[in-house]
């Protein structure tokens, strides 16, 4: 389970997180939704602490970090937290000097020392689930976009995080490549990965979130099983923010 | 004319020597030492205590806003009289190592700053800590935006190191320079200094283009025609 409680996040005078509280029970998937700078990315960021809460606290599984003010985490507790996530970026972010396969690898030998044959092993186990395995040895600029996102999505579940976080994972491709990285994104979750995702693509939230978290302002409007939140909206935030996603869907603009 | 290459080639052999001696191992000397203190100034520069990197800021503001002659000099003429005395060669490896240094420590500092946030990030989300992000992310990157600007310092440097000839180092120039005195044909010996100096460079240029491939071997950059 992951729970965020009162998250709190300024940037200097910027309030852009005002006391989030959100749980994601094991094997969900939620989408975070909102307008851009209404704090889903910030949210997201929050859990493997690449932002710092200003104040809070998260939870995840058994481990659970509280912040203060001014209070600074030591690099452990962080990294306790971390090693409990793995992430997939807007614009993949793959290591562009390494290979695909290499890329999966890395953190398993860099950071949890496996010796390379048995990383190997399983990198391309995971380069298989996400078809991509007759890619292994290419080097990332080569790939097309939706390509390198479901390496990305490969890299980030190697060193078999509890909850896996995207951020925006569908924003840069357009249609036809983004159905490739749902598909695979759906199939994680048909297995029971728990996920938390940031994301504008309607298709992506509709068919694979179980819980939808709609975020306006640095707080969270409206919370629910998404079928319900799509459809029937109690808030008329929310009701206006869903009928910009669906026109956009109808008109066919990236949606 | 028969005359000026029978000079050549008898002057050829002490020229090389001095070469191989002094100019080369000075070179290469002050290129890894250098190196390593840019490496270490950009680091402080981008991540250390501003305290820290105000220091590194004044060392790059005066080696790069005084001539290396005049460095060469106060180094091995000037602190002899606060009763620190280098031997030539010493003092010119100081001089150039600082030179170095400071120019490298602002190629390094702009190529690490170039690789995207992004990259940190992603290193970071998969559990790596700052100096294996460092080493195993960003320097690769950062390696291969550096290999042309660090090669004009290097190249830079090798004819540079005639400056040490000003401080008694009998380096490549100086050789030059002594056979002059005697056969009094300074536009032939120095011509053939300029060649080695050349040829010197010439094998650094080389190196640069093998660098420049091996680190572009993962594609994505606009590569140069020839």
């Amino acid at each position: 389970m992951i729970r965020l409680s009162n998250i709190e996040k300024r940037f200097g005078e910027l309030t852009v997180l005002k006391g989030v509280s959100v749980t994601v029970a094991e094997g969900r998937v939620t989408a975070l939704i909102g307008p851009s700078g209404g704090g889903k990315s910030t949210l997201l960021r929050c859990i493997n602490l690449l932002e710092i809460p200003t104040s809070g606290t998260v939870r995840i599984g058994e481990e659970e970090l509280s912040f203060q003010p001014g209070g600074k985490p030591t690099w452990k507790d962080i990294q306790r937290l971390r090693g409990q996530t793995g992430m997939v970026f807007q614009n993949f972010q793959l290591f562009p000097h390494r290979t695909a396969v290499e890329n999966v690898m890395e953190g398993l030998v860099t950071v949890q020392k496996w010796p390379a044959e048995k990383a190997r092993e399983r990198a391309m186990a995971l380069l298989h689930k996400v078809g991509m395995a007759h890619k292994a040895d290419a080097w990332p600029a080569t790939l097309s976009g939706g390509q390198q996102q479901r390496v990305a999505i490969a890299r980030a579940l190697a060193p078999s995080p509890r909850v896996l976080l995207c951020d925006e994972p569908t924003s840069a491709l357009d249609p036809e490549l983004s159905g490739e990285v749902v598909e695979v994104l759906g199939t994680l979750a048909a297995e029971g990965t728990t996920m938390v995702m940031a994301t504008h693509d309607l298709r992506l939230a509709s068919r694979i979130a179980h819980e939808v978290v709609f975020l306006d302002g640095g707080e969270v409007v409206e919370t629910g099983p998404s079928r319900e939140l799509f459809t029937h909206p109690k808030r008329e935030r929310t009701q206006r923010f869903i009928a910009t996603l669906t026109q956009q869907g109808q008109q066919g603009e990236g949606v | 004319m028969l005359h000026w290459l029978t000079l050549m080639a008898d002057s050829l052999p002490s020229l090389l020597w001095a070469a191989l001696v002094f100019t080369v191992p000075l070179t290469l000397a002050s290129f890894a030492l250098g190196l390593t203190v840019g490496l270490v100034a950009a680091v402080v520069r981008l991540f250390g205590p501003a305290p820290l990197a105000a220091v590194v800021r004044f060392y790059v503001w005066i080696i790069r806003g005084t001539p290396l002659l005049v460095q060469l000099f106060l180094i091995f003429y000037g602190l002899p009289s606060v009763g620190i005395v280098l031997d030539a060669f010493p003092a010119a490896l100081i001089g150039f190592t600082l030179n170095v240094g400071a120019y490298t420590s602002e190629i390094i500092r702009a190529v690490i700053g170039s690789v995207p946030k992004g990259q940190w990030e992603a290193a970071y989300s998969i559990g790596m800590s700052w100096s294996q992000a460092m080493r195993r992310t960003i320097l690769p990157q950062a390696a291969r935006v550096a290999v042309p600007p660090l090669s004009n310092t290097f190249i830079s440097l090798v004819k540079d190191t005639s400056l040490a000839a000003a401080i008694t180092v009998p380096e490549l120039f100086q050789a030059a320079q002594r056979i002059v005195a005697t056969s009094y044909e300074p536009l032939i010996l120095y011509v053939e200094a300029a060649l080695i100096y050349l040829a010197l460079s010439s094998i650094l240029s080389a190196l640069q283009v093998r660098l420049e491939r091996r680190f572009g071997q993962y594609g994505g950059f606009l590569e140069a025609k020839s």
